[in-house]
């Protein structure tokens, strides 16, 4: 017998039946492509403005950083502004995303930079999110051809793009937006904060093996916030 | 890893008298405890989640047949391969039969506990593939050739000294007089010797905290970002995961995810939470080429369906240990088992027989505080009830146990009882005891004291103690 056959044999036996009739498993699947939604706590539930507001005190509280921008053209000298302000060196990685890629980068005349996922050398990425969640002040970062994962992972700065009107109030919004979008990517990533580590002594040092530091810039306003389905 | 869960009293008293660990249960002990009370009461349906938390591990475990196959077909429908391996020795040889076919001399790991439980690392050394652990504990555990304490903080009983230690050990080409100013200093050079491993890896093993049957995903919850960077830069990627892992929906991932970090670190999220599905798609830039997910029951099978099923709600995320008076007099090592604390004392027999675990679901004061933490609401003392009456029916309980076990339970039944009784009998002992410090035969436990003495208490009952320590 096949391990499989054998591990279903064993669940059935516990369960004292054999496999589920047809009827009960189309129930079963009908569940599934509903996906119901559970309780969503009620600080998740707020209107755009309020959004945007909790987004950023939960980034903020994790121990990342982040700022308003009006528009995408803004980026550059921004992001040039942040990394002086920071002692950080004026290169990054970023996502080759079409964003990002119809900027007009010589804005910011110092920042040299390249397209691309990160390689190990990068200190700063600069990657394109997908939504914000202000339950918790985490991102939705999806992999895909313009938005490279180890973006999220390798560089020592994080900085992360998402406009106001992406910013949903729970997850099960992003995720809705997600699979309006397409099939599922090969990774999703949430991320709430820089990485860190409590392993020594459980004390919270920051930058374990991911970003030591998280900046997420937030462009436009809130007002034209998308609605989940 | 060595099972050593018969001799827990040897143990237990053991790490009473390790100051080290001592010093750093002090220091955790707190910490646990405020944490997750503070996450709680900022979430005000908190106790509505942990409701919902267990009707949807309910749900999923009686129908885990089909959600178990469903997930397969989602995986194998992203392109992904799936594993199934009824016993551990399944699990290892398949794993390394994906090195072998990769080639790989190099393995970097996440954080996994099942890893643990089927000896991943021991085997896949005795067979030419290195293990390198990413989590910045078990990576020193690792170096140092010690087991994990806890399950989500495994190197919790080490203290700074034991970390500046063994990186000087270990990282031999780096100035031995370099000096560590501060924790951070640690976690600089941890980062840096572990970044090369991640970018020559071959292959890539995580564990999982879900398995989703909608979209065929992996799911891994981490706050270093190591198990990210294991599962995004070597050519292979496997996940390794246990049957129960399975729920249906990405909202009943979702839901399980709100109770997860508040009982587990008191964070409302962890920092990275990943949801892995199939290998690279055409056009990425990164990612694993293949996917692989090796999907364990390692006797969960034969749970489904009897008094022990609640546990395969659970979650891991350590609460139960964490509010528990033993495990916070003991820590972990003396459960000798991979899973400690209430949640091993019920896992633990399942795994390796109530011949070998038996003595675990005595390490209770059935206090209860386990169950009123469970995020999944597991009667956790109830099942180690159950084990210990099936231990007294097979007879494994020494006869001189039986007796005092009998005596225990009346005294253990009636509390008030039980602390005068225990406070007396201490009282007693110690008088007698402290000239040696130590008895050679002990009532209601020659069986016990005949290789060893026992130390003599040092005037105070556990109760009264954890009562003191409390208030101070
Ligand atoms: S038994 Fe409950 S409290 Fe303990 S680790 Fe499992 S889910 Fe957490």
């Amino acid at each position: 017998m096949s391990d499989k056959a054998a591990i279903l044999g064993a669940i059935r036996r516990g369960l004292r039946r054999g496999p589920l009739p047809a009827d009960q498993m189309a129930m079963l699947d009908s569940r599934t492509a509903a996906h119901p939604r559970h309780i969503i706590p009620a600080r998740g539930q707020l209107p755009p403005a309020g959004r945007v507001a909790l987004f950023m005190k939960y980034i903020e509280r994790d121990y990342g950083s982040s700022a308003r921008l009006p528009d995408m053209a803004a980026i550059p000298a921004a992001i040039a502004a942040y990394l002086a302000g920071q002692n950080l060196p004026a290169a990054l990685a970023y996502a080759p995303h079409p964003d990002f890629l119809a900027l007009d980068w010589s804005t910011a005349p110092m920042l040299r930079i390249r397209a691309g996922e990160a390689i190990g050398s990068d200190m700063v990425a600069l990657q394109r999110g997908f939504a914000g969640i202000a339950e918790t002040g985490t991102l939705m970062l999806p992999s895909g051809s313009t938005t490279p994962t180890t973006l999220n992972l390798l560089a020592d700065t994080a900085i992360v793009v998402i406009q106001a009107r992406e910013i949903v109030g729970f997850y099960e919004e992003a995720f809705d937006l997600l699979r309006q979008a397409g099939p599922m990517p090969r990774n999703v990533m949430l991320v709430t904060g820089p990485s860190r580590s409590a392993d020594i002594e459980q004390t919270l040092e920051l930058g374990a093996h991911g970003p030591r530091q998280l900046h997420v810039l937030i462009i436009g306003d809130e007002e034209a916030t998308r609605q989940a389905a | 890893m060595l099972d050593t869960s018969q001799s827990f009293k040897e143990n237990a008293a053991g790490a009473m008298a390790n100051a080290g660990l001592q010093k750093a249960l002090a220091r955790a002990k707190p910490q646990f405890h405020a944490k997750r009370a503070y996450a709680v009461a900022a979430m005000p349906e908190f106790e509505q989640l942990r409701d919902e938390a267990k009707a949807i591990k309910d749900h999923t475990l009686s129908h885990l047949d089909h959600y178990l196959e469903r997930y397969e077909a989602a995986v194998l429908a992203s392109g992904g391969h799936v594993h199934w391996c009824k016993t551990a020795e399944d699990a290892r040889a398949t794993i390394l039969k994906i090195c072998r076919d990769a080639g790989a001399q190099t393995v970097t790991k996440g954080k996994s506990m099942v890893s643990e439980e089927i000896g991943l690392n021991e085997y896949l050394e005795r067979h030419q593939v290195t293990p390198v652990e990413t989590d910045l504990g078990e990576y020193i555990l690792q170096l140092r050739n010690e087991p994990p304490s806890h399950i989500i903080g495994p190197a919790f009983h080490l203290n700074r000294e034991d970390w500046e230690e063994s990186f000087r050990k270990a990282h031999t080409d780096l100035p031995a007089d370099r000096v560590f100013h501060e924790r951070r200093d640690i976690l600089t050079e941890a980062r840096i010797k572990l970044r090369e491993k991640f970018l020559a890896a071959d292959v890539g093993i995580t564990g999982a905290n879900f398995l989703i049957a909608e979209t065929g995903s992996s799911v891994i919850v981490t706050n270093e970002g190591n198990g990210d960077l294991t599962q995004t830069l070597p050519r292979i990627h496997i996940a390794l995961a246990t049957i129960e892992k399975i729920v249906p929906t990405i909202e009943d991932c979702l839901s399980l995810l709100r109770v997860l970090a508040r009982s587990a670190t008191g964070q409302d999220m962890s920092v990275y939470t990943t949801f892995s599905t199939g290998g690279r798609r055409p056009g990425d830039l990164d990612g694993p080429q293949e996917y692989h997910v090796v999907l364990l029951d390692n006797g969960r099978s034969n749970m489904v369906g009897t008094e022990f099923q609640d546990m395969l709600r659970c979650i891991k995320c350590s609460a139960c240990m964490n509010h528990c008076p033993v495990y916070g007099a003991v820590g972990g090592h003396a459960y000798g088992s991979v899973y400690p604390g209430p949640m091993g004392s019920v896992l633990t027999p399942m795994l390796v027989g109530v011949e070998q675990a038996g003595l675990l679901p005595n390490a209770s004061t059935f206090c209860g505080k386990c169950e009123s933490v469970c995020p999944v609401k597991i009667p956790l003392t109830g099942l180690m009830r159950h084990w210990r009456e099936r231990e007294f029916e097979r007879h494994l309980t020494p006869q001189t146990m039986r007796t005092g076990l009998g005596l225990w339970a009346f005294f253990a039944k009636r509390p008030a009882l039980y602390r005068v009784a225990t406070r007396l009998a201490m009282a007693a002992m110690g008088l007698i005891g402290r000239k040696r410090g130590s008895f050679s035969s002990l009532p209601l436990a020659g069986g016990w004291t005949k290789g060893r003495d026992m130390p003599a208490p040092e005037g105070e009952t556990f109760f009264a103690r954890y009562a003191r320590s409390q208030r101070s």
